[in-house]
């Protein structure tokens, strides 16, 4: 199986072949069309900021390629924000992959959310096995509200997407590389779709 | 329900674990790839490893030991330790860190946090505060607490926040190495003057201290070493107490 992790300069991607790799497959980093094209699994990573990681998409042409992709895509924390329609962390649109726009958590939290939280409502082959309640680790300040793509939910201050589908393309908003055995798991699903 | 944190922190040098590390099922006690890979298997929610290594080739070491890291261990981890620039940042996120933490070099030069937070986000930016109070005013002190400085905490917290850190990890010197409790009122102000998670830590000593912290500290992470070393608490033995006094956590 080819699996490639889209290099586009946003982001810790190490931790993401790692977690690959002791799954037992190989990843490798790419930006070259041709290669994510003819991939069988395309991982869409990203941390940082959402404006100029688009801007990094623009420039290489990326964010023309990865929307029209037909094999299974998997787009991690910023990279499912990407796959919206807009996001309001730097008022960019999106790949507008999925139908809602990214928003900031209110002030009633701390912002940014980070650690472990518990998922629920799952909905997909993605959580095959997978418990309802289980914990997975966010790192985030923007989220995506819960819609018609969510396959799985979560709650800080308000309901909000932690995993989001539609067709071949899927989003987590949790790191899987991070989320211990239940992350392993999520990634594996994906892996053997 | 977002749960509450459970950090233990390994000190290193020149790539090993220092502090006396007393695991009787470890191969190499020195050795922290071993020692992190148990802890995440115990229930640790995430890892800080703190650098006090003073050689030339430090940098170098720490890269490889944060690719090893990354390599075996399925939770997050923070490197600390020396670290003053944007270079030292990238070189350790691109070996696979989830966060680093800064401490005496945002204080000596406070728009290091800026530049970090711009280049490489929030998200992984943690900014490590060293107090101890002086007549009754807490005052931030460099070089592991060694050096005052006139700098009050609160401000220096706010500052942090301002220019766009996503963590702060507090260690109270008064409170360190005591296993008394942690500093649960400075905390609770932090908390309250702050929107960013407050990691506590300093004077871990009884399950009880990670109650207190939580619930009157208001912290969001309880940090701690040498009781987690010697196995005085077990990280489940821990948890399994905290989901008892309603705390959440992750089990």
């Amino acid at each position: 199986m080819k699996i490639v992790i889209i290099n586009y300069g946003a982001g810790n991607i190490q931790s993401i072949k790692f977690a690959i790799q002791r799954l037992g497959y190989e990843a490798i980093l790419s930006d070259n069309v041709a290669e994510i094209q003819n991939a069988d699994k395309v991982i869409f990573p990203g941390v940082g900021e959402a404006s100029s990681a688009m801007t990094k998409l623009r420039t290489s042409g990326l964010d023309k390629i990865i929307p029209n992709l037909n094999q299974p895509v998997l787009g991690i924390c910023l990279g499912m924000q990407l796959m919206c329609n807009f996001s309001e962390e730097g008022n960019t649109d999106g790949l507008g992959i999925f139908d809602l726009d990214v928003v900031k958590f209110p002030k009633s939290v701390k912002v940014p959310q980070i650690g472990w939280n518990e998922i629920g409502e799952l909905k997909s082959d993605l959580f095959k096995t997978i418990p309802e309640k289980s914990h997975i680790y966010l790192v985030h300040s923007y989220y995506a509200p819960l819609g018609d793509e969510t396959i799985a939910e979560s709650e800080y201050a308000l309901g909000y997407s932690a995993a989001l589908q539609k067709d071949n393309f899927y989003g987590t908003q949790f790191h899987p590389e991070k989320s211990s055995d239940v992350g392993a798991q999520i990634l594996k699903n994906f892996l053997e779709l | 329900m977002l749960t509450k944190r459970i950090i233990p922190c390994l000190d290193i040098k020149n790539g090993r674990t220092v502090k006396g590390i007393n695991f009787v099922d470890l191969r190499d006690a020195g050795d922290p790839v071993e020692l992190a890979e148990i802890y995440a298997q115990e229930g640790a929610d995430e890892l800080v490893f703190l650098d006090i290594s003073a050689t030339e080739e430090r940098r170098k070491t720490l890269a490889e030991l944060v690719y090893h890291v990354a390599e075996k261990v399925n939770i997050p981890f923070t490197v600390g330790g020396g670290i003053s620039s944007v270079e030292d940042v990238d070189v350790l996120l691109q070996n696979g860190a989830d966060k680093v933490s800064i401490n005496s070099s945002a204080v000596k030069r406070p728009e290091l946090i800026n530049e970090l937070v711009s280049k490489f986000g929030s998200q992984c930016i943690v900014v490590a505060i060293d107090a101890k109070q002086v007549d009754g005013n807490w005052k931030v002190h460099l070089v592991g607490g060694k050096v005052p400085t006139e700098i009050d905490l609160f401000e220096w917290a706010k500052e942090v926040e301002e220019r766009g850190a996503g963590e702060i990890l507090f260690t109270s010197m008064d409170h360190d190495g005591t296993k008394n409790g942690f500093a649960n009122k400075a905390l609770a102000k932090l908390s309250t003057l702050v929107n960013i998670p407050i990691i506590a830590s300093g004077g871990a000593g009884a399950i009880s201290h990670f109650t207190d912290t939580f619930v009157d500290g208001k912290a969001d992470a309880a940090l701690a070493a040498s009781i987690f070393h010697f196995k005085e608490i077990e990280i489940k033995d821990l948890k399994q107490e905290l989901k008892k006094e309603g705390i959440p956590v992750r089990l």
